[in-house]
């Protein structure tokens, strides 16, 4: 175990093996994120191309208009791309 | 009980696979290579083995499905040479980083351009930091022979790693020879099946080449490293059994005529034979000429080589293939870093020849040996890296 709390080579499985499936939640791809899709509300007509589109499904469903799960989310603007109302804009992020 | 059969140095290897109980073999043709799995595949159509034969478009499907399989638990055999080992190598990294057992046959072959078919070693140097183990035979025997232990030393739990057995292109993957064959029964108790430490199974999930970032990528890397460096206890442990069932004993390397040898000559696979006829006939005449034979590659047995050309007052190192630019040969390159971080001063010149299958005759060697002798008796290299048998 190094200071940073990871484990060293004599730790980890033999050939970088994850044992544990489903381990891919546990890393926050969003940080990678250099603009932000803020999606307004109100012009959204939730046709779901956006959730369709969106690579890392990072789009979340609501009951009339859709949200972005920005944990997963890595700005890649291809939702607000194809919105066909631009109801998502990129925003710089600020971090 | 055992029985000799004539074989080239491909069906050598080929009678070995079939002997070991090979689950898949993925391979694509190529010369001098092909007799390997065309003899193969005749043994998968007349029912004689057991085995998933995968026709693939090409040496990097060929590598791909072998490390696919050997993920199941499968044990898996593949064959190349040259140019198709070339095409394999991005491969070869992931079949070592995923810890695949995998053995594969390359028949040495020239690399292109100008394109060649004939033997040098230039196409496994090309690839020789790929993490593989590497072992070079000197003749069919002992490519049969290393093939079987092969299977056991990729696949001990505390290796896990990709074998290559490596002959010389035509000199040795196309000459008949006799070569001393076990029986089916003892080469099945010698191998009996693959014991996975860690395979695919739908019933227990893993994930397999995920991505590594900058967090884990050298951990990784590191822990590989130490598993090639461990091997050489499982080689040991491998080749007494071998022995004991065979009479034939292998190590790290093989050495002649060193009790008493003033100057010898390093080298790789078949030319070691040629090596050793004219030092025998050089010492009946009252010359001290020796050879080394190192039948590891990968990982280097620095200290076997060491040690056993401490007495020695010069070294001849020869090299089949050429490093562009480099101060010595890869083999060349090797021997002076090993001598150097023993503290051993002794006078080293490297020698390439054979590029492309030029022949090195017995007078070749002989002048190789005598230019060593006079290393031995002056002190002086005058020169460090020379090409032998090429016309100016």
């Amino acid at each position: 175990m190094s200071k940073e709390g990871k484990p060293g080579w004599k730790s980890i499985p033999l050939g970088g093996i994850l044992l544990e499936p489903g381990s891919a939640m546990k890393y926050k791809t969003g940080e990678w994120r250099a603009f932000k899709p803020i999606v307004d509300q109100k012009k959204c007509i939730n046709c779901l191309l956006c959730w369709i589109y969106c690579p890392d499904a990072a789009i979340i469903r609501l009951e009339k208009f859709v949200d972005v799960d920005y944990d997963y989310c890595k700005g890649c603007g291809i939702c607000a791309n194809e919105c066909p109302v631009k109801a998502i804009t990129m925003v710089e992020e600020k971090r | 009980m055992s029985r000799v059969m004539g074989l080239t140095g491909d069906e050598a290897i080929a009678y070995a696979v079939k002997q070991s109980n090979v689950d898949v073999v993925a391979a694509y043709p190529i010369t001098p290579q092909t007799i390997i799995v065309e003899a193969f595949s005749e043994y998968v159509h007349n029912g004689e083995v057991n085995t998933e034969f995968v026709c693939v478009e090409s040496e990097h499907s060929a590598m791909s499905a072998c490390i696919g399989s050997s993920l199941t638990g499968a044990r898996v055999f593949t064959a190349s040479s040259s140019q198709g080992l070339a095409l394999m190598h991005e491969m070869l990294y992931i079949a070592s980083g995923l810890r695949c057992p995998i053995v594969m046959g390359v028949a040495n072959r020239a690399l292109s351009a100008p394109i060649n078919i004939h033997g040098d070693h230039s196409d496994m140097m090309g690839s020789r930091d790929c993490g593989w183990i590497q072992i070079y035979g000197e003749n069919a025997q002992e490519a049969y022979d290393w093939t079987l232990q092969a299977f056991r030393i990729a696949e001990d739990s505390n290796v896990l790693l990709p074998v290559t057995v490596n002959i010389d292109g035509f000199i040795l993957s196309h000459s008949l020879e006799g070569v001393e064959v076990l029986e089916d029964g003892d080469a099945a108790r010698f191998l009996s099946t693959r014991k996975p430490v860690l395979t695919i199974d739908p019933s227990k999930p893993i994930t397999v080449g995920a991505l590594c970032l900058t967090d884990y990528y050298f951990e990784m890397k590191c822990q590989q490293a130490e598993a090639l460096k461990e091997t050489p206890k499982a080689i040991d442990q491998v080749s007494r059994e071998y022995e004991s069932l065979t009479g034939r004993r292998y190590s790290f390397i093989e050495t002649y005529g060193l009790e008493d040898a003033q100057a010898a000559i390093l080298c790789l696979g078949s030319t070691a034979g040629t090596a050793k006829a004219v030092a025998k006939n050089l010492r009946s005449r009252g010359k001290k000429v020796g050879v080394i034979k190192p039948w590891l590659y990968r990982p280097f047995p620095a200290k076997e080589i060491v040690k056993a050309a401490e007495n020695l007052e010069a070294l001849a190192v020869l090299d089949r293939a050429c490093s562009f630019g480099a101060l010595y040969g890869a083999l060349g390159n090797d021997v002076v870093s090993a001598l150097y971080q023993e503290g051993k001063k002794l006078n080293v010149f490297n020698v390439v020849y054979g590029l492309g299958g030029r022949d090195i005759a017995p007078f070749d060697i002989e002048a190789i040996f005598k230019e060593a002798l006079e290393v031995a008796e002056t002190g002086l290299v005058k020169e460090p890296l020379k090409f032998v048998g090429v016309r100016e």
